[in-house]
């Protein structure tokens, strides 16, 4: 370990957990943490009862299901028998391997990545894993948190450990002040658009500036959800108040002296003054407008003022074919302004932004209002904690009275495993972060946008400018 | 895992950039507790039209290139979602392996832990050997592991670069958690030291 030279907050929690440094900067890196859900493991518990290895570390590990579970009452089990059969894997698995587990019924259940921080599980400068791409999310807590294929979620389970060659910085400074209307989902949004989604490819991404430090938590989790879009496999926020202030209290976070033990810990791991970066990106904050997608890959991305890009003023041939194909797909005319872009369906979940926070301001714009003629509108809180912490404040009837649909927790129409799915053709405005063909459901078009925003386009039936509304 | 040493096939041209792993398996196809069997529903929203009938236009639904066992594509492969299914998916088609400009970071480690070789190559280089498999199963391509070197139907040597520790791994088929399993005595030694140094980490249980 080399403490001499200046470094980032990914080089110190890097640093802290190299168990042994092999060849070519390989490094046999351990794992704090790995966050299991019904998807990504059954092959890895396979491989493990084949070659009669046990789990190494279940009190580092958490189980829960997301990805399949229907979002309609649960008590009497799920119909669909592929999804049931992969829930039923993981019950058996984690009781098999003895690994702590919420279930389905259980109030704490809900999407993994937003379960983790609620529950204190995720915590600063730990290395967290998940079977998950969007495990980046909990990089805004201040750890090193990144996504990992089948074949790893068997390696940490045998070894709690992951083989790893170190990522290169980068420095992402979002300084000024977000103009009204604009939010962490803006943010990102406006990231993504400037880096391209291959921008991040080999590096963890840093957020900082002031913008970034005047978000709150759920907005920091938004933020850093969305590195992986923009080919970051990590993205990382430095802990500071905000951040302990966040933690403390919960129910698997540090408690009395372990907390102040742990908070002065974390106070060492903000990048130390003159660290070296291999890219930087600086944005002005306050030129930042409401952001939507109009193509099939989230850099094509604009703000709501815009209208859909016209494929003839591009130059690179495959890059024009490229957008003309998007454009096919999204059923869009180049030229058309992106507020006349009407809507069949609105979702508002998804690891993304289905806290409370994202909930609260989606009902703000909802409060008073009625869904349009024609359009189903879908709120799908984040954990079944988030649900009932909105069915007190009120939000959850200010919903049902605008005629949007109240579910249960999990992943939903984020990536349609479970019966929410776009039709072919249905256009949805969606406040989850990949717009891929066929990501909603087959044939499906996804336009992305924040709580605020997916909340706007379902009360006017179109994508709308959120700052008309307030 | 199957080693890659050196591969001589059909390669079929895939000239789209950010093939996304929703593109190359979609998220219905998931639900399996298994790895085998995906190669049917590889890139399904390419190859199959609504009503589940080939779409004769796509690539991999045209011969020579149904036995293509390299395909080629442009850049940023394998972007957005972990899921592992997508090599998998690739692999039970018969696809060894992918040339591209560039791949996504979680996609690449992918391929490594299934014996399937991701090849980075600029971009001009890809285009050329997309023109070089249009040209069918008259002009397989060679891609040798060893000695690092794409080989054209023209005999032309291209070299590539493959990090060492995953070459060895690949060459030889070897499983990581069979050699980290080799290392226990020191995740047990780090254990310790972690344990003393941060007794505040709390343990889960539920």
């Amino acid at each position: 370990m080399s403490a001499s030279h200046p470094r980032t907050l990914f080089d110190k929690i890097w640093d802290d957990h190299v168990v042994e440094r092999l060849e070519d900067e390989t490094c046999l890196l351990y794992i704090d943490r790995h966050l299991v859900h019904e998807v990504t493991s059954p092959q890895a518990f396979e491989g493990l009862r084949a070659s009669g290895r046990r789990v190494r570390a279940p009190q580092s590990t958490i189980a829960v299901v997301d990805h399949n579970v229907p979002t309609s009452d649960r008590r009497n089990g799920i119909k669909e028998p592929e999804s049931r059969l992969q829930v039923e894997t993981l019950e058996e698995n984690v009781a098999e391997f003895g690994v702590p587990f919420f279930p389905v019924l259980d109030p704490r259940q809900g999407i993994v990545h937003i379960i983790g921080p609620e529950q204190g599980i995720s915590l600063p400068g730990m290395t967290i894993v998940c079977g998950d791409s969007h495990t980046s999310t909990h990089g805004a807590m201040g750890a090193l948190a990144f996504g990992i294929g089948t074949s790893e979620v068997e390696h940490v389970l045998a070894t709690q450990t992951l083989l790893q060659k170190p990522a290169k910085n980068m420095l992402v400074e979002v300084n000024g002040t977000l103009p009204p209307g604009c939010t962490a989902k803006d943010v990102v949004l406006a990231i993504i658009g400037k880096i391209g989604t291959a921008g991040g490819t080999g590096h963890v991404i840093e957020y900082a500036g002031p913008v970034i430090r005047a978000l709150d938590m759920a907005g920091r989790l938004t933020v850093c959800n969305m590195s992986i879009e923009g080919g970051a496999r990590a993205g990382l926020i430095a802990p500071d108040e905000t951040t302990f202030d966040y933690i403390k209290g919960r129910p698997y976070a540090p408690k009395g002296e372990d907390f102040d033990r742990a908070v002065a810990y974390w106070k060492t791991l903000p990048s130390d003054p003159g660290a070296h970066y291999d890219t930087i990106v600086r944005i002005d904050g306050s030129e930042i407008a409401p952001m939507v997608t109009w193509g099939t890959s989230p850099e094509a991305v604009l703000p709501i003022t815009g209208a859909v890009p016209d494929p003839a003023d591009v130059a690179d041939e495959a890059a024009r074919a490229q957008m003309q194909r998007m454009l096919d797909y999204m059923g869009l005319t180049a030229g058309t302004k992106l507020t006349d872009i009407p809507v069949d369906v609105v979702f508002v979940g998804s690891c993304t932004n289905a806290r409370i926070e994202d909930l609260r301001a989606a009902a703000a714009v909802a409060r008073g209002r009625h869904v349009a003629e024609n359009v189903r509108a879908l709120i799908v809180p984040g954990s079944g904690l988030v649900k009932l912490q909105a069915e007190e404040e009120g939000l959850a009837q200010i919903f049902l009275d605008a005629g949007f649909e109240w579910r249960e927790p999990g992943c939903s129409m984020c990536l349609a495993m479970n019966p929410d799915k776009l039709q072919p053709g249905q256009r949805c405005a969606s406040t989850s972060n990949r717009n891929f063909e066929g990501r909603q459901g087959q044939g499906g078009r996804t336009h992305l946008v924040s709580p605020a925003m997916a909340a706007a386009a379902a009360v006017t039936g179109h994508l709308t400018d959120i700052r008309e509304l307030v | 895992m199957q080693p890659f040493t050196e591969l001589t096939a059909i390669a079929a041209p895939l000239p789209l950039a950010n093939v996304d792993t929703d593109k190359i398996i979609p998220a219905r196809f998931l639900k399996t507790i298994k790895r085998s069997g995906l190669g049917k529903s590889l890139f399904a929203g390419l190859r199959y039209d609504e009503a589940g009938g080939e779409r004769p236009e796509f690539v991999l639904n045209r011969e020579p290139f149904r036995g293509a066992e390299i395909l080629i594509a442009h850049e940023n492969f394998g972007c957005g979602s972990s899921r592992e299914h997508a090599p998998w998916a690739l692999l039970d088609f018969g696809i060894r392996c992918v040339i591209a400009p560039s791949f996504a970071d979680i996609f690449h480690g992918n391929c490594f832990k299934n014996g399937i070789l991701p090849v980075v190559l600029p971009r001009s280089v890809c285009d050329q050997l997309m023109e070089d498999a249009r040209l069918g199963a008259n002009a397989r391509i060679t891609v040798d592991l060893g000695r690092q070197v794409v080989v054209r139907p023209n005999g032309e040597e291209i070299p590539f670069s493959i990090d060492p520790f995953r070459r060895h791994m690949l060459l030889n088929g070897l499983d990581e958690i069979g050699q980290t399993m080799q290392r226990t005595a020191a995740i047990d030694t780090y254990e310790t030291a972690r344990t003393s140094a941060k007794p505040w980490l709390p343990s889960i249980a539920v």
